[in-house]
């Protein structure tokens, strides 16, 4: 073990490991701008469906279908299945056959926390909304997204997260990321490359779920007082009386919050 | 020889490779399910006794969770490369297993705890005065009561883990991933198709199972009555033992990272929002 370890210091240590486009910057550039590129696009896909249905309240099983789909699915088969694909078409190796795969990774978490989020918005919030005479896209605007927002979120945390993890496997179709120096430095002596390649995916990946974190505590700066409000509630109801209604999980913002102390 | 490929058109299955190649498929089904069945039940015994850990002791969940969500974050061809470069763990199954096992950790013990959260204070009570007190309490009362939820969290794992299976291939194991390995090196699309399909119908077939197993365990389930829920009066405790299982069937965990187990665990974690889980 040490010998790989002072082989990555060595490595590290090398000009090669900071310049040209085997370099950690530019495979770190890669990596992120390949996973930025199929967060977008998953996003633009996932988000505006995920609202328009949970907000007619239809396509629950549509909902949990994707979702259990997108995990039996994986997505090392996809991306080489895509590739014979990708090259008989002439989309060459390495980018192409690696968004479709993350694109396609990115969709499911994202669209259903966000349907989940809309239609599970607390009626009471909705009702006060149409009652201020609110309705439609101003409905939706107003109410229902900033309610979603938290669990929103936390479907593209969990896009994310995971589309930095795949991103490492377009290495096996060629394309040029943190992945390849892990995926050569399985066979070569010199695991150097192989484990400086190895902690900058990790630390990017623990960066981004970080960063989503502080994100979530930013865009939602209601959950704090949210909590605190849930405990008035359930100390309210007495032994065992857990949080009044059922209230939706991503819904605990302030409307969500507000019904729970009405109701007790 | 790519570009030889092409010009003949390579069609997406050879069936008479497949035909061929009988034994080679059915020993990588067999090692997909070794490596799938043998790191769900050591990630879900480990994941069982934190869960336990975590009930007794409130302040240790944030931690414990907190660790596991690092380790599921972690890439696993990062983990694969780290491990592989240790000579205990090198190339082969013990890498393959300690990494997919870290994926299993995180939505297990959500779920667990979840579910021994989900047991009523009045259930617990009861279980007190006929005479239950500690292990036997927690095996013969919180865990049944429990059990929806555990299993809303195997399901996951299992699943999740039958996909994760395939990228051990790149580290000499992978099952099914083995013939995807193969065929992406030959750039030969038939063991790519016969790998994915197979992966694939592995994990519908797990999830079944366990839906089985489930009807199985869990008979009261069926007659729409959880036991000690329902029949009392008190309405707040009603939505809440209403609660438990159903959010758990639909998918397990979700969001909420940063969520301790308070007062609504299952409402927290509920809906069809358990998008943790996918291929990597």
């Amino acid at each position: 073990m040490s010998e790989s370890w002072r082989q990555m210091l060595d490595y590290l240590g090398s000009d090669a490991a900071w310049s040209g486009r085997n370099g950690l910057p530019a495979l770190t550039w890669a990596h992120v701008k390949i996973s930025l590129v199929a967060m977008l696009i998953a996003s633009a896909v996932a988000v505006p469906a995920g609202v328009v249905l949970g907000h007619v309240k239809r396509g629950a099983l549509a909902a949990v279908t994707v979702v259990n789909i997108g995990r039996a699915i994986p997505s090392f088969a996809i991306l080489a299945l895509l590739l014979p694909f990708s090259l008989r078409y002439g989309f060459g190796l390495g980018f192409w056959p690696t968004i479709v795969a993350l694109v396609l990774l990115a969709i499911p978490p994202i669209f259903t926390n966000t349907y989940t989020g809309v239609r599970d918005v607390p009626d009471d919030a909705v009702d006060a909304a149409r009652g201020m005479g609110m309705r439609g896209v101003e409905q939706v605007r107003k109410v229902e997204l900033p309610v979603a927002v938290p669990l929103i979120l936390t479907g593209l945390r969990v896009s994310a997260v995971q589309v930095i993890a795949t991103a490492t496997l377009g290495a096996l179709v060629g394309y040029r990321d943190l992945g390849t120096p892990i995926v050569s430095g399985f066979t070569s002596p010199d695991k150097g490359p192989l484990l400086a390649g190895a902690i900058a995916v990790a630390l990017l990946a623990l960066l981004t779920d970080a960063l989503f974190a502080v994100v979530q505590r930013l865009a939602v700066p209601w959950r704090r007082t949210g909590r605190t409000a849930d405990v008035t509630v359930a100390a309210d109801t007495g032994p065992g009386g857990a949080a009044g209604p059922p209230v939706p999980p991503g819904a605990a913002g302030p409307a969500a919050t507000g019904a729970a102390v009405t109701a007790a | 020889m790519i570009t030889a490929l092409l010009a003949a058109e390579e069609p997406l299955v050879r069936w008479d490779w497949v035909g061929d190649h009988t034994e080679e498929i059915a020993d990588a089904l067999r090692q997909h399910i070794q490596l799938t069945v043998v790191a769900v039940s050591i990630g879900f015994v480990i994941s069982l006794l934190l869960a336990f850990v975590a009930v007794k002791w409130r302040w240790t969940y944030e931690p414990l969770a907190g660790v596991c969500s690092v380790l599921y974050a972690i890439p696993s061809l990062a983990l694969f490369g780290v491990l592989v470069s240790i000579p205990f763990f090198g190339l082969g199954f013990r890498t393959a297993e300690v990494a997919l096992v870290s994926y299993t950790l995180l939505i297990l013990l959500r779920n667990d705890v979840a579910g021994l959260d989900g047991v009523p204070a009045p259930v617990r009570e009861a279980a007190s005065g006929m005479g239950f007190e500690g292990w036997r309490r927690v095996l013969r009362v919180d865990l049944p009561l429990a059990t929806p939820s555990i299993m809303a969290g195997l399901r996951i794992a299992t699943v999740t883990t039958v996909g994760l299976v395939t990228v051990t291939s790149l580290v000499g194991e992978g099952g099914f991933g083995k013939l995807i390995n193969d065929g992406l090196g030959r750039n030969f699309p038939t063991p790519i198709v016969v790998g994915a399909v197979g992966s694939i119908l592995l994990a519908i077939v797990f999830d079944l199972l366990f839906v089985l197993i489930e009807r199985l365990i869990t008979p009261w389930a069926r007659a729409g009555r959880p036991p000690g829920g329902r029949r009392r009066g008190a309405r707040g405790r009603d939505v809440a033992t209403v609660d438990v299982p159903a959010p758990a069937r639909v998918a397990g965990p979700a969001q909420g990272r940063t969520r301790p187990p308070d007062a609504r665990p299952a409402v927290a974690r509920s809906a069809a929002a358990g998008a943790l889980g996918g291929g990597r």
